[in-house]
């Protein structure tokens, strides 16, 4: 049986206790929400925190508050399966209910939340594995071993990003509000992912995630494509998530093209979003846009599929994703 | 210094391993008082505190399904909720499903339609299955597949689960149902 390491457990009921408790027990400390990202990593000994601060008795965190007009704060702690059904949040952000629906199981969007998803640990084919497994290849660098074993002769971890809503908040410059015992601080999503597979979140350990603020929703429309191996559980192995803001006419103002499941982090490619500005979606301008996306793609040996498909892929589904918003 | 945090107390034993905890909550209607230690997952405490084994262990890493269990009437899988979590909580596991003697209906048609072989992923489906009909008494075929695919059957493949769930729904509805004739083994 994969049983969970030993840890001390705490559940408060206010974000302003979880966060004293994390401060006190600073590195050693995690939380956990839906706990469908953590526990299994715990299990496969991946993480081992030797406290765990519960947030599923904090009431505030579950709040959907706000208008579509001004913006709607989504609480941390809303479940992907609340998200998915909201009727607000299908309203106003069609594609982020969207992204939601598409996440893992239906138990797991029980289970799993807005917030949790947005701070994936970030996966790998060597590194997603029991501890068994992970020491018959000396582990690797993102957890008690030296070595990349996706890119031997990197530097860095190349652990990728498989988040579905990231690369969304990203396109629609979310801004993400943190607590910690030094007060409150806003982090745009375009500014939290790092560009490393260890270090891929720019906020501390101990900063707790309470709300995502959507942008107003008048103006713009967004869309998201995932691909993955099966219709459920499978993470992303691409996801595309596309923003555009156009004219009466049609003519594109602005487009922010954002790929996930291929990078560290979910990685805007500017090019692809400038050279659909001061067009119409044309099938030549997607066809351009999606071009330019895949030739800066660059998917590696860490997930589902062979690298060189899914960088074959990108133009096809960034042109499903523009599609959709014509 | 602000004032001390009520937080669930936590003591350690003297050989260093952390003292039991107690979590008091329902399962199947029944009030439960146990102790486990606080790492156990809601799937150890009930197969290996409350001797309930219906629910099965599988992955224990949210990737099949097998250990799917109500709390507070929600499908959650019991490998990734830690025991502590269920305090106060109502917990559904199929040994809850049949009133009695009698059989839930989604039993009656499983065991009907033999959409169990080896049986393992059963109760998953079962317990899902009762979860979609209280909010869908007719659901589509896509509809139930889309609610189902939390759990993964290696035997059987999917059909016969689809439509003993189809053959439950009808007889729940109050319909005249019963299981297709091309379905029976031997005629």
């Amino acid at each position: 049986m994969l049983r969970l390491p030993d840890f001390d457990y705490y559940a408060p009921s206010t974000a302003e206790e979880a966060v004293r408790v994390a401060a006190d027990h600073g590195p050693d400390a995690a939380y956990v929400a839906g706990g469908t990202d953590l526990y299994p990593n715990m299990k496969r000994r991946q993480q081992t925190p030797a406290v765990v601060v519960g947030l599923s008795r904090i009431s505030a965190l579950r709040e959907i508050t706000g208008e579509a007009s001004s913006g709607l704060r989504i609480g941390a702690g809303v479940t992907l399966t609340r998200l998915a059904e909201d009727e607000r949040v299908r309203a106003a952000y069609p594609s982020v209910a969207y992204a939601a629906s598409t996440i893992s199981t239906p138990l797991l969007r029980n289970m799993g939340t807005i917030g949790g998803n947005l701070l994936l640990d970030t996966r790998c084919n060597y590194y997603d594995q029991t501890y068994e497994w992970r020491k018959s290849i000396d582990f690797c660098m993102k957890r008690d071993g030296e070595i990349c074993w996706v890119a031997p002769s990197s530097p860095k971890c190349w652990a990728v990003n498989s988040s579905d809503e990231a690369p969304l908040m990203v396109a629609l410059d979310a801004k993400l509000r943190f607590v910690s015992p030094e007060g409150e601080r806003e982090i745009p999503a375009r500014e939290l992912y790092g560009a490393d597979g260890i270090n891929y979140l720019t906020k501390r350990p101990d900063e707790l995630l309470l709300d995502v603020c959507l942008p107003p929703a008048n103006g713009w429309r967004a869309a998201y494509v995932k691909l993955r191996r099966r219709a459920s559980f499978d993470f992303p192995v691409l996801g595309v998530a596309a923003r555009v803001k156009t004219a009466a006419d049609g003519t594109v103002e602005e487009a922010t093209v954002v790929l996930g499941a291929v990078h560290p982090s979910p990685r805007i490619i500017e090019e692809a979003g400038a050279v659909l500005v001061g067009r119409k979606l044309t099938d030549e301008a997607i066809r351009e846009a999606g071009e330019i996306a895949q030739h800066l793609a660059r998917p590696l040996d860490n997930t589902d599929f062979l690298p060189h498909w899914r960088k074959q892929v990108v133009a096809t589904h960034v042109g499903r994703a523009l599609a959709g918003l014509r | 210094m602000s004032a001390p945090v009520p937080l669930t107390h936590i003591t350690r034993a003297r050989n260093g391993r952390p003292a039991k905890r107690r979590a008091q909550f329902t399962v199947n209607g029944e009030p439960v008082d146990v102790l486990f230690a606080p790492h156990k997952t809601l799937l150890e405490v009930l197969r290996e505190d409350l001797n309930l084994t219906g629910t099965k262990h599988g992955c224990e890493l949210g990737e099949c399904g097998a250990c799917a269990v109500l709390v507070d009437g929600e499908p959650v899988l019991a490998c990734l909720v830690l025991g502590l979590d269920a305090e106060g909580r109502d917990v559904t596991t199929v040994e809850g499903m049949a009133d009695g003697p009698a059989l839930h209906p989604i039993q009656e048609a499983f065991a009907q339609y033999g959409a169990a072989q080896c049986g393992y992923c059963t109760p998953s489906f079962m317990l899902t299955a009762q979860v979609l009909l209280e909010k869908n008494p007719s659901p589509s075929r896509d509809e139930i597949r889309e609610a189902l695919s939390s759990s993964i059957c290696r035997c059987t493949g999917y059909v016969k689960i689809y439509e003993a769930v189809e053959l439950a729904a009808a007889r729940m509805r109050g319909e005249e149902a019963d299981i297709l004739e091309e379905a029976i083994y031997g005629r």
